[in-house]
């Protein structure tokens, strides 16, 4: 056995109240094993980055804490998930509530195509809200708190696809806060849009940390540095083989002291 | 062979073949134009038929044309939609579905006067409607069905995944996704499906020649009989009746269809803009 081996997926607890625990967590696509005996606590109101080389299992890790990946056929996640100490994939749980909770922001800016006013009142439209004035509220106080508000209030019919790629990031995120989330999983939310943007999603993702938890998977370690407390470093040494966790530590840890060589190799840009 | 020569007969044989369709194009709406343009007027458009060779207007035809074409649209697209999006969405792709999907393109090419006989032995006789507007509407829409069902799958299934997953990602069920989202963002092209299907339901003669009708009436209740625009030209133009009329006939025919198709242009456009 090679001796990095008993390095593999350590569980490691930071201090703090958890949000989410992952332990022994196995998926799969079909036949095919994308991630071996994972385990991980995301803290409470803090960021948590996801880093490592591309296809080593990120994403798909992330899209297990809101049970996205169900909606592809033929995955199976086995091991044990839970938020606020429930298990989400007990059978009892439904995963579209879980969604509610647990919202989701993508690579790609994916706005619908239809006014901005109607794209952060989808949700809670979706949830049962009627009455126009609490309608506008919501998204008052959504695109507020998204830093989209100032830009957009006068244009609030105007179709979502018309904004800039980074304003339709930020709509995306005021859509997903107008069903007030309990934790925000982001998908890589900046590979696809402008440098002043990513800085403006950058500051809010700070503010957003008042009232909520959030993941965040990004190849970008600089990125990593700058706005996350926790870091999770990803790895598929043999192509084929199953991604696991290597190390898991506060930020500062994982970039000035790393415990594993291979993370040490990773942040000092030796491969990946 | 040289290959410079070679190189330009190949360009003479390619703007030859581009020239006679575009020419052939020209000369059918040129001919047409010239023939019936003289008997465009609105009394021509807004007035009735009268005498042995139907002189005056032709008001009762379009009316039934359009009463037909609007009977039939409203048939076909709630059923064809809801088709499309079990095919699209809850189906499971397989055996049953490719099986589906090829009956209805079957459908799409069996020819429209079998069509129309199969419209008179169920909906004229076995069901005992009669030659009506239901009747005529009825069998339209089976031509019509699968063209609009193709084509609303198709604008479903363009729909990028990542809408879907921000729907999905608010806790939206699936039917919920479907309707607030798949369905808005597909509309522009199934609308565009509805057209083109419109406008070949427009333009339809032999299935209506045996479900509708011929004797001239200004149709009220679905169950009235009446004369569409074609058959209206088909019978003027065939026992040479009323030449000039006839032609009348086809242009207004081929202005009404060409409205159709620019509508079509239009909102496929604005799809594009959109996605």
């Amino acid at each position: 056995m090679p001796e990095h081996d008993i390095h593999a997926s350590p569980f490691v607890s930071p201090e703090g109240p958890d949000k989410i625990t992952v332990r022994d967590l196995d998926f799969f696509y079909g036949d095919f094993q994308a991630l071996a005996g994972i385990g991980v606590s995301i803290k409470q109101k803090a960021v948590t980055a996801f880093i490592g080389p591309s296809g080593c299992g990120k994403s798909t890790f992330l899209r297990c804490f809101n049970r996205m990946n169900d909606l592809i056929p033929g995955t199976r996640a086995t091991g044990l998930v839970t938020m606020d100490g429930q298990d989400i994939y007990a059978p009892g749980v439904d995963p579209v509530d879980l969604r509610r909770r647990v919202g989701m922001i993508f690579q790609q800016p994916n706005p619908f195509p239809m006014s901005i006013y109607d794209n952060v009142a989808y949700g809670p439209r979706l949830h049962g809200v009627k009455k126009r004035a609490e309608l506008d509220d919501i998204v008052r106080s959504s695109l507020e708190r998204a830093n989209l508000w100032k830009e957009v209030k006068d244009i609030l019919d105007r179709n979502g696809l018309a904004l800039s790629g980074g304003q339709q990031q930020r709509l995306c995120i005021a859509r997903v806060l107008a069903v007030e989330p309990e934790v925000m999983l982001m998908d890589e939310p900046c590979s696809a849009i402008d440098p002043t943007s990513v800085q403006k999603i950058e500051d809010l993702m700070a503010e957003l940390t008042d009232r909520i938890t959030i993941v965040i998977v990004t190849h970008n370690m600089q990125q990593a540095a700058r706005v996350s407390e926790f870091t999770a470093f990803f790895l598929q040494e043999i192509a084929g083989d199953p991604a696991v966790l290597v190390e898991y530590d506060r930020t500062a840890n994982i970039f000035t002291s790393p415990q594993d060589r291979r993370t040490e190799d990773y942040i000092t840009g030796r491969f990946g | 062979m040289n290959k410079r020569l070679a190189n330009r007969i190949a360009l003479a044989t390619l703007y030859a073949a581009a020239g006679i369709t575009v020419s052939v194009l020209f000369a059918v709406i040129v001919y047409v134009f010239i023939n019936g343009i003289g008997q465009l007027s609105l009394s021509f458009i807004f007035t009735w038929p009268h005498g042995v060779n139907a002189e005056g207007g032709i008001w009762p035809t379009i009316v039934s044309t359009l009463y037909v074409t609007v009977l039939a649209m409203l048939i076909v697209t709630p059923i064809a939609i809801l088709a499309a999006v079990y095919l699209a969405e809850y189906a499971v792709q397989g055996r049953l579905v490719s099986t589906i999907r090829f009956a209805a393109d079957s459908l799409a090419s069996v020819p429209s006067i079998v069509m129309g006989l199969f419209g008179l032995a169920l909906f004229v006789e076995a069901l005992q409607i009669g030659f009506s507007m239901l009747s005529a509407a009825l069998a339209l829409s089976f031509l019509m069905l699968p063209i609009v069902m193709r084509t609303t799958e198709e604008a479903i299934r363009a729909v990028p995944k990542y809408i879907r997953w921000g729907s999905y990602g608010l806790g939206a069920t699936k039917w919920q996704t479907v309707r607030r989202t798949v369905l808005p963002a597909a509309m522009p092209r199934i609308i565009t499906g509805i057209i083109l299907a419109t406008g070949r339901a427009v333009g339809e003669t032999a299935v209506v020649i045996y479900t509708m009708g011929q004797a001239i009436n200004l149709p009220v209740t679905p169950l009235d009989s009446g004369r569409p625009m074609t058959v209206h030209l088909y019978l003027l133009a065939m026992d040479g009746i009323n030449l000039p009329a006839a032609y009348g006939t086809a242009l207004l025919l081929m202005i009404l269809i060409l409205v159709f198709n620019l509508g079509a242009r239009y909102f496929l456009r604005r799809s594009s803009r959109r996605m």
